[in-house]
């Protein structure tokens, strides 16, 4: 596929919910020189978590589809959520390893007229950034030196599981604090930095006070800190850490997701970053 | 004799067929347990769960809170050193939960969501609005007002037996 371009995943959360998200996204990668393209009739992902856990046989028919929407524009795919990749990521990988339940799953897109050759690559943005782009052409895009200092969260699907994903160390990771650090800002060190937000895995839908006790622990670590910002690369774990400290009182840390952040430093306006969807006001 | 746990001799072969092909890797060293966010603050082991499954106690597991609890967060995978697929096993077992009926009412609502508009979330006008005043459309260009393309999505669906899964509409 081409290497150049990329055809844009929206998903759910991020279109629906943080549009700042979406629009942020769009106006970075416009600003790299990226002409990305709509996926047209794209639906979910579908959310690892729960539609997965509900019927893999469904969960991996409708990820085809969407691979199958990118593989006809002949580009790859970029996500801008966790739970997006996660799922797209490993249905193609599934797809791609195994040919037997590729034909079964191009039986059923019969039905609407499509086949999935198996050609795309899923890609998150936050990889994109890191590896394609570089730090050098990235630094000539930033026009507002940032100073904060943050907390960055990876969330779960971003780099696990690292045996198919490959993408950095599953107990020390560091791709995010470095492109954190790229615009100047800090990224500071706090106690179980990898642990889950407790979103994912349907928890949040059907138990949300359980899946707000993961968030807590997290954000009394980040406090302990002083973070003046979480920094996500996930629309989930950002709805859950945003409007979860709402219920959780004593707490009001502003969730920025990176592709805000960089924004941000590419000197985009505060327009452009959605910030009035957050519930924790944002004064940058 | 309420209490007798009666193993199914079929059912660690059932989710082996269905892909958790590590499930016999296990033997029960516990850094699952020890890695699992869900389980430092409840009752719920990792260990536990997985050893169940190897000795067939499906109507221990499938009716139960416990295969619930895991956030799919990928800990006790990266750790495992028999390289079982956990996350993946409990995912199958989830399958067939909600095969046998099994299924939370609010995991209901998101798969009525999926259906309905392709998405686990509605839109609502409030969002629209700002989405306008940002300069992008006022429904993203998903199955969002594009009733061929979420035609199509349903279309799948229906194929899959989605709906009937869920208990309907």
């Amino acid at each position: 596929m081409a290497a150049d371009n990329f055809a844009l995943f929206l998903g759910c959360v991020a279109p629906l919910r943080y549009p700042g998200i979406e629009k942020a996204t769009r106006e970075l990668f416009k600003g790299l020189g990226y002409d990305l393209k709509e996926m047209t009739g794209a639906g979910c992902c579908p959310a690892p978590g729960v539609i997965r856990s509900f019927d893999q046989a469904t969960w991996l028919a409708l990820a085809a589809r969407n691979l199958c929407i990118a593989e006809k524009q002949g580009c790859d795919i970029l996500t801008i959520c966790n739970g997006c990749y996660g799922s797209l990521f490993e249905a193609n990988h599934m797809l791609q390893e195994d040919p037997e339940l590729l034909k079964k799953v191009n039986e059923i897109l019969a039905e609407v007229g499509m086949k999935y050759e198996g050609k795309v690559k899923v890609r998150h943005f936050a990889e994109v950034l890191f590896r394609d782009v570089g730090i050098e052409r990235m630094k000539q895009k930033f026009t507002k030196p940032l100073s904060y200092n943050v907390a960055v969260h990876y969330g779960c699907h971003f780099s696990r599981p690292t045996k198919i994903k490959h993408l950095d160390d599953p107990e020390r990771p560091r791709m995010l604090d470095e492109l954190v650090e790229w615009t100047g800002s800090k990224s500071v060190p706090y106690a179980d930095k990898n642990m889950c937000c407790g979103a994912g895995g349907g928890v949040r839908s059907r138990d949300s006070k359980f899946a707000l006790s993961f968030t807590e622990t997290k954000l009394k670590n980040m406090k302990a800190v002083n973070a003046q910002f979480i920094i996500d690369v996930c629309p989930f774990c950002h709805l859950q850490f945003d409007r979860g400290q709402k219920d959780l009182p004593g707490y009001d840390i502003p969730v920025i997701h990176l592709a805000q952040l960089y924004g941000l430093a590419m000197g985009l306006p505060e327009s452009s970053l959605g910030l009035e969807a957050h519930e924790i006001k944002v004064t940058l | 004799m309420s209490n007798a746990k009666i193993p199914d001799p079929d059912f660690a072969q059932s989710i082996i067929d269905a892909g958790g092909k590590t499930l016999d890797l296990c033997y029960q060293c516990g850094t699952c347990t020890a890695s699992c966010p869900s389980g430092r603050t409840t009752a719920f082991r990792t260990r536990q769960l997985i050893r169940k499954a190897q000795l067939g106690l499906k109507d221990d597991i499938l009716p139960s809170e416990d295969l619930w609890m895991c956030t799919t967060c990928y800990s006790c995978v990266e750790r495992c050193p028999r390289d079982v697929d956990i996350v993946d096993i409990i995912i199958l077992m989830r399958n067939m939960a909600v095969q046998k009926g099994y299924m939370a009412e609010d995991h209901k609502k998101v798969g009525r969501s999926l259906m309905k508009s392709g998405h686990t979330v509605p839109a609502s006008d409030k969002l629209k609005q700002l989405r306008v005043s940002m300069g992008l459309s006022e429904n993203p260009p998903t199955t969002l007002g594009d009733p061929a393309a979420l035609a199509d999505f349903q279309k799948i669906m229906n194929k899959t037996g989605f709906e009937k899964l869920i208990g309907g509409a």
